[in-house]
Formats: structure tokens, C-alpha cells, sequence
């Protein structure tokens, strides 16, 4: 799971180079600014065919949660 | 089902589009053409990013993009844009625009209508698209007086922005008129209260009109388009409240499509000329192979009935001026029937301006029509249910539009026209009486036998063939291609199940049946020989010769006497004997055994002829098939 956001998230970003790990937060990565965490949710969204509630994209803090998220919707 | 959000008629970008992206440079032939068939895919999010890059890149060095059209857009709105924008640069570039975009900035509608010296008006663009969403008008709330008050200020908001942007520009203008959001605060009464966010809305978008009207402005319908998605699909409300997009995410595409599509209409790049596949795109059936009894269209049964909606829409286009063409692989005389004698055709000869059918391939048909019609091929769309020909007429011309066509015909008319390639944004009495003006006699354009190398479009199709004798399995199959062929058959001779069984037990004959696959279409068994062996002799008579039309063209007949021959060398044969004996629907196979390589030993008054062929002198031909399976 963890490779596949990061790759999610390296077609994002346009950058092979980012290296994820679950503590990472956006601010952690250099690129991951409002616009791209916009891109990077819908991304994830539609390569897991997950739809996040306004709460759960709020408090979502690092990389771990985005995948215990995910994988709780699955 | 259909997903129009899919856009289900652009066939899928590979896995690979983003590298073959970045393998682009600006030194490509044909770049500009080679773009425009990059751009016609379907790409998710980070593809379409990733041609967005590519067409900036190649931008960038100034080469040329012809056909593309360059084109500076604003793109302006009340809610967060940039994954429309993102979604933008290949869509454009799909309807043959190279587009520059200037994003304005999230929630600065007014204030950039109102401000000369901002980014967007300095990048001088050409056309502005301005979006609205019913928040921004004022529509978040039920009026319980009836909303006046909030209509007339939402109609005051829009003027001055418009009123503002062309003090500043000259630029066409693209508004977007307004989805109505889903749910309901009455049920049934939503439409009939004035007040209601279904009213105001809908009141507005009426109101929308001349006020679009006194700038020339254009106006997007963004509501028919959420209407025909389902509002409950297009308004997210966690993308709203997130970060303020007025769409659903996976809507994007088809949006930027939408808007595309008008953009290049008004750079005069909505098309032409429908050109229609005959044989399960106009009627159910081939009709070499059926027969005009045979074939399905006309009212009595669905499948019949499905193939008349997409007449009809046809005859609809013919109305608003689109040309219509026929391309067909068919004997001409045998494929205009239908349109001559069917009661259950709605399409006649004279709603036809170009005529094509004929064996040779499809693109060089198209170019023909094109010329016949004095258009562009970039003005053609071509329709065929067969993936094989749309993926040859897509690789030669890729400025055809060709789009998917799924396996249900019912779905048809809604694929053409959901991709939109005739948009257009006036319609005019011109435009009405354009078909007529095309003289209704079916033209033909003369083409050549063989204008096109077909060699790598052929290895392309991975086609795969096998050959065997007759088995008991194959031998209903056998038979009813035995009985029923009639254009491609040499001697037109007919038997029915208990002889055909009694040739595979016969040990003085030599039987072949071969199937054919390619990576779009398993066409099972489509040929049979039937070989008499002299016991006398060393001489073999070809006693029957017949294949399915739908297979022409692939080189299958050679691959069948690479077989024959060297079963005929196992049986220790040094001559074959073969006879052409024509008949009324035969005539295309004439000169068959002379393209094969065979001596013409006589010829009759009627036209039968006799062939002889050395088995010792014969060199195999090179044919592009997997795996031949030899008896």
C-alpha cells in the first residue's frame, strides 16, 4: 500500500525522487502545497475508488493515516 | 450502462503514456498531428498533467504544431479551477487546439474582472472562460419571498463581470450557465415555488441569455451537462466544502472536453462529414455474407430496432448540415441493396453524397471522400464496429475522429453524439440546406487497388490462424460456410452435412478448414478448401474454394495454400488443378488463383477458367501470422 501512494503521489508531483514513509506529513515533502494536496486526494481517490469525508481529509496528519483511511474503506 | 463523465468513445491511453509522453521532442515529424493523436485518450489525472507538460515543452521551441491552432485562454471562475485546468491542455489539444492557459485566481472573479493591470488580461488571451457556480450567485438558500431581490442581484453580479472583463478585452467570451444542485426542499414543488435553489437557478440560466447575448459571450451548458450526468454525481459536496470545486473530480475531463469542443467550434474546427461503416453499424448482419433478407434493421425486434436509432441520428445530422458518407467493405452493388430495396432502412442512396464500397482499405477511402468532398480529413468522423479498421484508419490518419464503439449497438447513437464532433455555436439556413446542396447521387470516388502498404498495419492486429482437416466438431460450421458463401467462392459448389462428413473420412481428398484470430476479434472458422486427389495421377483438383468476406485483405488466402501445398507434397502431388467458375455475385474472385501465382490454362466464353500449378516451383509466401498451425 505504501508503495503504491508513493507512486500516486511521485505522478503527482511529477517527481521520482520522493520517498515516503508513515510518519511523513505534506509539509515533509517539498512540492506538497494546498494545490497539490488537492490533486494528490483526488488522485488517491480515484486510483483506490475511495471517497474521503470533509473530517477525514481534516485530520488526516500523516502518511499512516492516509493508508489506515484508506484501507478501513476497502 | 452509459458513463457519458468516461468519455467511453476515446479508446484508453496506454500504460506507458506518461514515458511516451517524455520521449516526445519537437524535432518528431508530424508533430503537430501526432500530438492531436496523443490527445485522443482517455488520461486520468496525471496523465493529463503529464501532456500538459510535454505540449508547454514542445511549445516552448517554437516549432510549428500545424494543424494544431494556437490559442491563449483565460480561465476565470468562482470556485477552485486548477483541476479543470489541468484537464484542459490535452483536451484542446484532442479538437486540435495548442493551448496556452492563464488561471485566474480563486476568488478574485470581480476584482479581476474590474482590475486592467492584473496577470490574466496581460497575457492577452483569446478567449476567457468564466464560470459561475449558484453559491457565488447568491442560490444557497431557499427565497421564502421569492427570491427577486436574489435573482436580480446574481444578474447585476454577472453584467459587471462581464461588462468588466470586456472593458479589458476583446477576447470571445465563454460563460457557464448553472447546475442545479441535487436534493429537493418541497419534493415536486421545487419546480413551481419561486424561491426554491431549483427555481432561482433555473430562472437565472434563462436570464442568462441576453446578458451572454450583449458581449457576444458564448454560453457553456454546464446544466445540461450535470443533467445528463446526474447532479447528484457532478456536486460533491466534499470537494465544495474542501477546497471549493464546483465539480466532481472525475467530471473534470469531460468538462474540459466540453469546453474544448466549443472553443475549437469557434475557430471553425467542429467537422464535417460523417462517414458510416455498413456491415453492424448501420444494419445487424454483413450483408455479402446474409444476404438482404437477412440482415436486422427495421422496426419488429430490438436488435432491428437499435440499428434504426442510429439511422435516425444520422438523417438528423444530415438536417443540420453534416455530410453523410458511406465506407464499406463490400462489392458496391451488393452493399447500395440495402439502401435501395430494404423496407426496414430509413437511410436511402440519395441522403448519401460519397458512395465507397469496395476492397480497398479504409483510410485510403476516407482521404478519397475527403477529396470528392473538397474537406479536410480533419473534417471527417468515421463510425465502424470493427476495432480492426478503426485502429488502421487511426494509425494512417490520425486526424480522423474515430471513436470507440462498444459491443451494443443500442448504445451507439449516444457514443457519436456525446463525443460532440459537430459542435457548433450558430445554425443557420445555410447549414439546413448544405446536404441538398451536395448532389444526392451517391458518388463514387475512384480509388487504387493497392494504395497503401498494409505490412505493419497487418503484424499490428496479431493475428493468429489455424488450420486443420475437417473434423466432426467443425463440420456444422463447414458446412453452413459451404452453403452460404457466395462471393468468395470459386466454384459455388454445394453439399450438404452428410457429404461434408464423408470427404473428412475420405482418404483420396485433401480438406482444410482454417480460423482465424486477432487481438480484437476471434472471427472462428472463415475458409475451406476442399482438395480430389487423382489416384491415377499426381494431379489435385481444388474441387471448392470459399472464405468469408470479413476476412479479406489479411493475407489468410496465402497462408492457406502455404498449407495446401505442403499437404499436397506430403501426398506426394506435383500438380494442382483449379477452376475460377463464375457466377452473378462471384465476380471479385476472378483473378484469385492469378494473384496467387497459378497458370491460366484456359479460358471459356462464359468466363470459366483453369489453372495449373507446380507444386515443385511454388515458394512460400511471407504471411503475418502467430503460430500457423498446419494440418
Amino acid at each position: 500500500m505504501l508503495e503504491v501512494i508513493t507512486s500516486t503521489i511521485r505522478d503527482e508531483l511529477d517527481d521520482d525522487t520522493v520517498m515516503l514513509t508513515p510518519e511523513t506529513s505534506a509539509s515533509d515533502v517539498e512540492g506538497w502545497d494546498s494545490l497539490a494536496h488537492v490533486r494528490i486526494m483526488v488522485a488517491i481517490e480515484e486510483r483506490f475508488g475511495v471517497h474521503f469525508s470533509n473530517s477525514e481529509i481534516t485530520s488526516m496528519k500523516n502518511v499512516g493515516e492516509l493508508i489506515a483511511l484508506i484501507e478501513s474503506k476497502r | 450502462m452509459f458513463n457519458l463523465w468516461e468519455m467511453p468513445w476515446l479508446p484508453v491511453a496506454p500504460a506507458d503514456f506518461r514515458q511516451r509522453c517524455k520521449a516526445f521532442t519537437e524535432s518528431e515529424p508530424k508533430l503537430g498531428e501526432r500530438l492531436i493523436a496523443l490527445a485522443a485518450q482517455r488520461a486520468d489525472s496525471a496523465q493529463s498533467r503529464a501532456f500538459a507538460k510535454l505540449l508547454a515543452r514542445v511549445h516552448a521551441t517554437g516549432t510549428s504544431l500545424d494543424p494544431m491552432a494556437p490559442m491563449r485562454i483565460a480561465v476565470l471562475g468562482s470556485g477552485t479551477l486548477d483541476i479543470l485546468a489541468d484537464a484542459l491542455p490535452i483536451a484542446c489539444a484532442r479538437h486540435g487546439i495548442a493551448a496556452t492557459l492563464t488561471l485566474g485566481e480563486y476568488d478574485q472573479l470581480v476584482q479581476t474582472a474590474l482590475t486592467p493591470g492584473c496577470a490574466v488580461w496581460a497575457s492577452k488571451p483569446e478567449v476567457i472562460f468564466v464560470q459561475f457556480d449558484h453559491h457565488w450567485l447568491g442560490f444557497d438558500r431557499f427565497a421564502a419571498d421569492g427570491g427577486a431581490a436574489e435573482a436580480s442581484e446574481a444578474e447585476d453580479r454577472v453584467d459587471t463581470v462581464l461588462a468588466g472583463i470586456r472593458r479589458n478585452s476583446e477576447a470571445h467570451i465563454i460563460v457557464t450557465n448553472v447546475a442545479v444542485p441535487p436534493g429537493a426542499l418541497f419534493g415536486n414543488l421545487d419546480r413551481a415555488i419561486s424561491g426554491t435553489i431549483r427555481r432561482l437557478v433555473n430562472d437565472f440560466n434563462q436570464a442568462l441569455e441576453p446578458i451572454a447575448g450583449r458581449y457576444g459571450a458564448t454560453i457553456l451548458d454546464v446544466a445540461g451537462l450535470a443533467e445528463q450526468i446526474g447532479t447528484g454525481h457532478w456536486c460533491d459536496p466534499v470537494l465544495w466544502h474542501q477546497y471549493k470545486i464546483p465539480f466532481a473530480a472525475n467530471c473534470a475531463p469531460v468538462l474540459a472536453d466540453t469546453l474544448a469542443r466549443a472553443i475549437a467550434a469557434g475557430r471553425g474546427k467542429g467537422r464535417k462529414c460523417l462517414v458510416l461503416d455498413c456491415d453492424n453499424t448501420l444494419w445487424g448482419g454483413v450483408i455479402g455474407d446474409d444476404g438482404i433478407d437477412s440482415i436486422r434493421v427495421g422496426t419488429g425486434d430490438g436488435e432491428s430496432e437499435s440499428f434504426l436509432a442510429i439511422q435516425r441520428l444520422a438523417l438528423d445530422y444530415r438536417d443540420r448540415g453534416v455530410i453523410l458518407a458511406v465506407c464499406s467493405k463490400n462489392d458496391d452493388q451488393v452493399a447500395i441493396e440495402p439502401f435501395r430495396d430494404h423496407e426496414g432502412m430509413l437511410l436511402r442512396e440519395g441522403h448519401i453524397a460519397v458512395f465507397q464500397a469496395n476492397w480497398t482499405d479504409k483510410a485510403t477511402n476516407l482521404e478519397a471522400i475527403a477529396r470528392t468532398l473538397n474537406i479536410g480529413v480533419d473534417a471527417l468522423v468515421f463510425l465502424d464496429d470493427n476495432a480492426a479498421e478503426r485502429a488502421q484508419v487511426r494509425a494512417a490518419l490520425p486526424l480522423v475522429a474515430v471513436p470507440e464503439l462498444p459491443a451494443d449497438p443500442a448504445y451507439y447513437p449516444l457514443y457519436l453524439s456525446s463525443a460532440g464532433y459537430f459542435e457548433a455555436l450558430s445554425f443557420s439556413d445555410e447549414d439546413s440546406n448544405r446536404a441538398a446542396s451536395y448532389a444526392a447521387n451517391a458518388q463514387r470516388a475512384k480509388v487504387m487497388e493497392t494504395a497503401r502498404d498494409l505490412g505493419s498495419y497487418l503484424d499490428a492486429l496479431g493475428m493468429s490462424i489455424a488450420i486443420r482437416a475437417f473434423d466432426p466438431p467443425g463440420i456444422t460450421r463447414i458446412s453452413q460456410l459451404i452453403n452460404k458463401s457466395n462471393q468468395f467462392n470459386l466454384t459455388t459448389r454445394r453439399y450438404n452435412e452428410a457429404e461434408v462428413r464423408a470427404f473428412a473420412n475420405n482418404s483420396a481428398m485433401i480438406t482444410m478448414q482454417t480460423c482465424l484470430k486477432d487481438k480484437f476479434t476471434d472471427f472462428g472458422m472463415i475458409g475451406v478448401v476442399i482438395g480430389r486427389l487423382d489416384p491415377q495421377s499426381d494431379v489435385m483438383e481444388i474441387d471448392s474454394w470459399l472464405m468469408s468476406c470479413r476476412v479479406l485483405g489479411r493475407k489468410v488466402e496465402h497462408a492457406m495454400l502455404n498449407a495446401l501445398i505442403e499437404n499436397a507434397r506430403a501426398r506426394n502431388v506435383a500438380t494442382i488443378r483449379s477452376f475460377y467458375l463464375p457466377t452473378a455475385k462471384n465476380g471479385m474472385v476472378a483473378d484469385f488463383f492469378d494473384s496467387l501465382g497459378f497458370r491460366r490454362t484456359a479460358e471459356a466464353s462464359d468466363g470459366a477458367r483453369t489453372y495449373l500449378l507446380d507444386v515443385n516451383d511454388f515458394v512460400s509466401f511471407d504471411v503475418p501470422f502467430k503460430q500457423p498451425d498446419q494440418l
